[in-house]
């Protein structure tokens, strides 16, 4: 600071970095359309119409996706580099997640389009809202500068306050929104802390100068850089939910709209996980011997938090919102293996999570809207009877959550194969072994969404007094006449969200037979050190 | 040459897929022809493949492999020997029937597209040479089975069919551990990463090492045989699913764990194979008499069959680890005789409940003076069971008693009272349903020429299995003897003496 002053009292010019803009253009993209959707609502006026405003919004996560893709493929050509003066990093990571957030994103905004601006009866603010936390996300996976990665986390985090509050007429939506904001704002002053602690043991906010320094000094006593280190992990493992941070989860998941919760589980955990991954294995590389242990505990109590939870709930997001700890889990294992292949499978994890997760969540709200059931909670008896109701929706369900489960010909188990194989091949045969476990513990959810779908109703009918004393006289107990109903209804599916479970499940599938690619993709997407 | 064993593997799942796809207007009662046609396509097509596989030849025969996944060392490769060859053609031939036989009316369209799919699950499982295929295939036979156990099973078929699921994955849980620490055992010896059977087979590592993935993979294998004390999923999972799945279930997918000892345990630890198999021995006579004397007291007919399966898949884990030649042959025998008759007994239970609504045995009483074909029929198939000489079961029995008799003296001696219990339960139940005096008199329709159809294909199977076994045996032999040499030294003594009785 005080060299600023001293540079600006001198009359010496400020040198700024060099900003490369074809860099961050994906992120100019969305935060661009963004603005100009607002923009274009004042100009315009509310419509009711809102697929316009959907499609720039589509539009511009393509754009972004495919120039993402663009410098990934420079990135293999011409090498991984960092630009603006060390502030971000363009490398196979950043790429291949900015891939997927815009993926995540097309999907997302595709289901808030077919069912979402229904209910909250505005739709522009939410496209807006949803660019500019999905451009928050970009420059999370990108950062290369710790406060760059905050600045990346706020606008990601400030959007989404708003996104989970977006059903206003919901309590519970209002609630977990509160809920999150309070709990987010920790996170975050706990992520700020670390940050300035560590700033103030290594003299650097600079990933790679930070591992630079610790590479060159030895700390006589490095308590200071420990406590940073460990705020930072609390600050982002709140983002991704790892356990002990985790206790918002259900809350959160469960009274926001679906549509976010699906953005949540996907595109928020990953940009959590990308900035986790890279923190910790640019900046802490030497430090392994100090983080490895910490987050064998959080990995394993995560998993097993995570399914065994999960099963004992009787609400079908709270139940999901444990599955993704789970899930979370998983990823976690690949970073705390810590081997160049394990990063890999930890983001074919991340990959093949945030699809078959975002797609859970668009047939959830699809499930949602069909039994009209958007203002209440959706419980695991609400679903029976809905194979005979809506067969394909049922089944796309059930595809997905055995992916999830980690059925076979599913990318769901090819991710779970190359985490558990990194695992292995660093002969941590245990902790293998328990996290097979909590595989097995959390199909027993996955199985239980299924059969409560392909179950057929029960409907409780009031039995009248004449039933009643007749009943009585033979000698029965039942008062309750069980009976089953055959209902088909006939309810269209919008074509947004048809599209977007059906992008989904090709992914949860295609790339699973045609496994290739994507492994090599995600083998790619190394870091920049 | 005519790709047979791709076709095997992926055309039913292929139409199976296909058929979900369907439009909704395809009408309903075609779909049921439509699986018989193409489960008898599979079945001309395993036929073919019976006739072109050259006998005396031990090892793989019609192996292709495509590449899948290169990066992890994966690759499709498929290929047969006399230890696979008679398990597919014993699915080839029992999918047909079951479809042929089945009596669900609900959602024709989903059940026909779930049998195909599992009947391609089940074929691949025996034809992949690649575990991480195997693995794969082994998996995939949980799903359909999921559904079809939940959607038409009996009233608590949703709950067996996650008990099912769940237990069967609790196995393969293991079986994946053990599969990636020998893929990195191999790897870190030869720094290769592969999974290819026939490239793993020679891995060289500690034998503590040898005896807990051997451990891992027996696991899986043992539950879904299964073998004492896994078994405790499959009495509900037999009575609780439709008598169409029971049948696979009784009748192929049993034979998945067993098949699995044989190619992956054997082949792979041979070492640890025999060191530890007095443990799995111990087991198997455990499960001979646990399962024959629960079954004596079992009052309902599929619960009976699935604890008389825990017998007589006992005999065959017996005649699997006494690693003499004749034991192991006859354990490979019958396998799939066992197929034969437990899908022919569940045949008969369905059409029993498709006619009283009940397997009680105390609510079942005078079948036989109404209906004498079907308890002609039962007879046979249940003497085919006890292993009366001259039908199949004999033949397999027989075989496994002798050469384990060689190598395991009392542990064949216990075994030896499993053949008399089962004659025992067999016969007790056999009397309560079809001798006893009806006190009702209530009808009793015989069966029709549809049902007579169905359950004629395998008694004739039964008998002739029962006289020319060795038309199995001479295809099973050689790649008995392969698997035992490649295991061992010691036992080729034995195969050398007795393995002419088996041959003849």
């Amino acid at each position: 600071m005080m060299y600023l002053f001293a540079t600006v009292l001198n009359g010496s010019p400020i040198k700024f970095p060099q900003i490369s803009y074809v860099s961050i253009l994906p992120e100019i993209i969305l935060i661009g359309v963004a603005a100009t959707i607002m923009l274009l609502v004042a100009l315009i006026g509310r419509t009711r119409a809102t697929y316009g405003y959907t499609g720039l919004g589509v539009a511009a996560a393509l754009i972004s996706g495919v120039w993402s893709y663009h410098l990934n493929q420079s990135v293999t050509s011409h090498g991984a580099r960092s630009v603006i003066g060390g502030a971000l990093a363009v490398d196979g990571f950043s790429t291949f997640f900015m891939i997927l957030t815009s993926l995540g994103l097309i999907v997302t905004l595709l289901v808030a389009e077919a069912y979402l601006y229904k209910v909250a009866a505005r739709g522009p603010e939410f496209v807006a809202l949803t660019l500019l936390s999905a451009s928050g996300a970009m420059l999370m996976e990108s950062a290369y500068d710790l406060l760059v990665l905050f600045i990346g986390l706020e606008i990601l985090s400030i959007s989404l306050y708003v996104m989970v509050a977006f059903t206003t007429s919901r309590k519970l939506s209002k609630e977990s929104a509160f809920k999150y904001f309070i709990l987010g704002g920790f996170a975050s002053a706990l992520f700020l802390y670390g940050l300035a602690l560590t700033y103030g043991a290594t003299g650097s906010t600079n990933l790679a100068k930070i591992a630079l320094f610790l590479s060159n000094n030895t700390l006589t006593s490095n308590g200071v850089l420990l406590a940073g280190m460990v705020l930072i992990l609390a600050g982002l493992g709140f983002k991704v939910a790892l356990v002990p941070f985790q206790f918002w989860t259900p809350d959160v998941y469960q009274g926001a709209p679906t549509t976010v919760t699906g953005y949540m589980s996907g595109v928020v955990k990953a940009a959590g996980f990308a900035a986790l991954l890279r923190v910790f294995f640019v900046a802490f590389e030497t430090l392994r011997a100090d983080w490895q242990p910490v987050l064998l505990v959080v990995s394993v109590l995560t998993l097993l938090v995570g399914a065994v939870l999960a099963v004992v709930q009787k609400d079908v997001k709270r139940t999901l919102a444990y599955s993704s700890i789970n899930h979370a889990g998983f990823i976690l294992l690949g970073l705390y293996v810590a081997t160049a292949a394990s990063i890999g499978d930890s983001l074919y994890y991340l990959f093949a999570y945030t699809v078959m997760s975002s797609g859970t969540f668009a047939v959830i709200s699809m499930i949602a809207h069909l039994e009209d059931r958007t203002e209440m909670s959706l419980s695991l008896t609400d679903l029976k009877g809905l194979s005979s109701k809506y067969p394909k929706v049922a089944l796309s369900l059930a595809i997905l959550l055995l992916a999830q489960a980690g059925a076979p010909f599913t990318i769901g188990f090819l991710a779970k194969f190359s985490v558990l194989s990194a695992v292995i091949q660093a002969h941590h045969y245990a902790l293998g072994v328990l996290a097979m476990l909590s595989v097995v513990i959390a199909a027993v959810l996955y199985l239980r969404i299924t059969l409560s779908m392909y179950s057929p109703v029960v409907e409780k009918r009031d039995v009248s007094d004449e039933e009643l004393v007749q009943a009585v006289s033979l000698g029965a107990v039942a008062v309750e006449v069980e009976e089953e109903t055959q209902v088909k209804v006939k309810s269209k599916i919008p074509l947004p969200a048809g599209i977007a479970v059906f992008i989904a499940l090709a992914i949860t599938i295609g790339l699973a037979l045609d496994a290739n690619p994507l492994v090599h993709f995600a083998a790619q997407a190394t870091l920049l050190k | 040459m005519f790709p047979y064993l791709e076709t095997l593997v992926f055309l039913p799942g292929v139409i199976g897929v296909v058929i979900f796809f369907f439009p909704s207007e395809f009408p309903k009662r075609y779909y049921k022809g439509l699986g018989v046609a193409v489960s008898l396509v599979e079945l001309v097509v395993a036929a073919a493949m019976l006739v072109q596989f050259k006998t005396g030849v031990g090892g793989y025969q019609m192996v292709s492999t495509y590449h899948w996944i290169p990066t992890f060392g994966i690759a499709w490769s498929l290929g047969v020997d006399g230890i696979s060859l008679f398990l597919v053609v014993l699915s080839a031939i029992l999918f047909p029937i079951a479809i042929f036989g089945s009596k669900e009316t609900k959602d024709p369209k989903s059940f026909i597209a779930w049998m195909l799919i599992l009947e391609t699950a089940c074929v691949g499982s025996f034809l992949v040479l690649d575990l991480f295929d195997f693995f794969l295939m082994f998996e995939l036979t949980l799903i359909p089975t999921y559904f079809l156990m939940s959607n038409w099973g009996f009233s608590l078929g949703g709950r067996a069919a996650v008990k099912f699921f769940v237990y069967t994955f609790l196995g393969s849980a293991f079986l994946l551990i053990g599969i990636l620490a020998l893929v990195f055992i191999h790897d870190g010896g030869t720094g290769q990463v592969t999974f290819s059977i026939v490239a793993l087979a020679h891995t060289q590592m500690s034998s503590t090492a040898g005896r807990l993935i051997f451990l891992a993979f027996s696991i899986a294998f043992l539950i879904k045989a299964p073998v004492f004390p896994f078994h405790t999923w499959s009495p509900d999972a037999y009575s609780q699913s439709p008598i169409t799945a029971a049948i696979v279930l009784g009748g192929v997918m049993a034979k998945l764990g067993t098949y699995g000892i044989i190619r992956f345990d054997f082949q792979l630890f041979p070492q640890a194979s025999r060191s530890l198999g007095w443990l799995i021995l111990t087991l198997a006579v455990a499960g001979i008499v646990y399962g024959a004397v629960t079954a004596a007291g079992e009052s309902h007919l599929s619960r009976l069959v699935a604890y008389s399966s825990l017998s007589h898949m006992g005999f065959i884990v017996l005649g699997l680890f006494a690693f003499t030649q004749i034991g192991l042959s006859g354990a490979v025998l019958q396998m799939f005789n066992h197929g034969i008759y437990t899908a022919a007994l569940f045949l008969l239970l369905g059409m029993i409940y498709a006619r009283r609504k009940t397997l009680d045995t105390s609510k079942l009483a005078g079948i036989q003076s109404k209906a004498p074909i079907m308890a002609g029929i039962f007879t046979v198939v249940m003497l085919a069971s006890i292993g009366l000489p001259g039908l199949n079961g004999f033949v397999g029995e027989f075989m496994i008693l002798l050469g384990t008799f060689i190598t395991h003296r009392w542990w064949a001696v216990i075994g030896v009272s499993g053949v008399i219990l089962s004659a025992v339960y067999m016969l007790w139940a056999y009397q309560k349903v079809f001798h006893r005096r009806d006190p009702e008199q209530r009808s009793f329709k015989d069966l029709s020429i549809r049902e007579i159809a169905t359950l004629v294909p395998l008694v004739i199977l039964i008998v002739g299995i029962g006289i020319f076994p060795n038309v199995l045996l001479s295809r099973i032999n050689p790649s008995v003897h392969k698997v035992l040499s490649n295991s061992t030294t010691q036992s080729i003594v034995y195969h050398s003496s007795l393995g002419k009785v088996a041959g003849r």
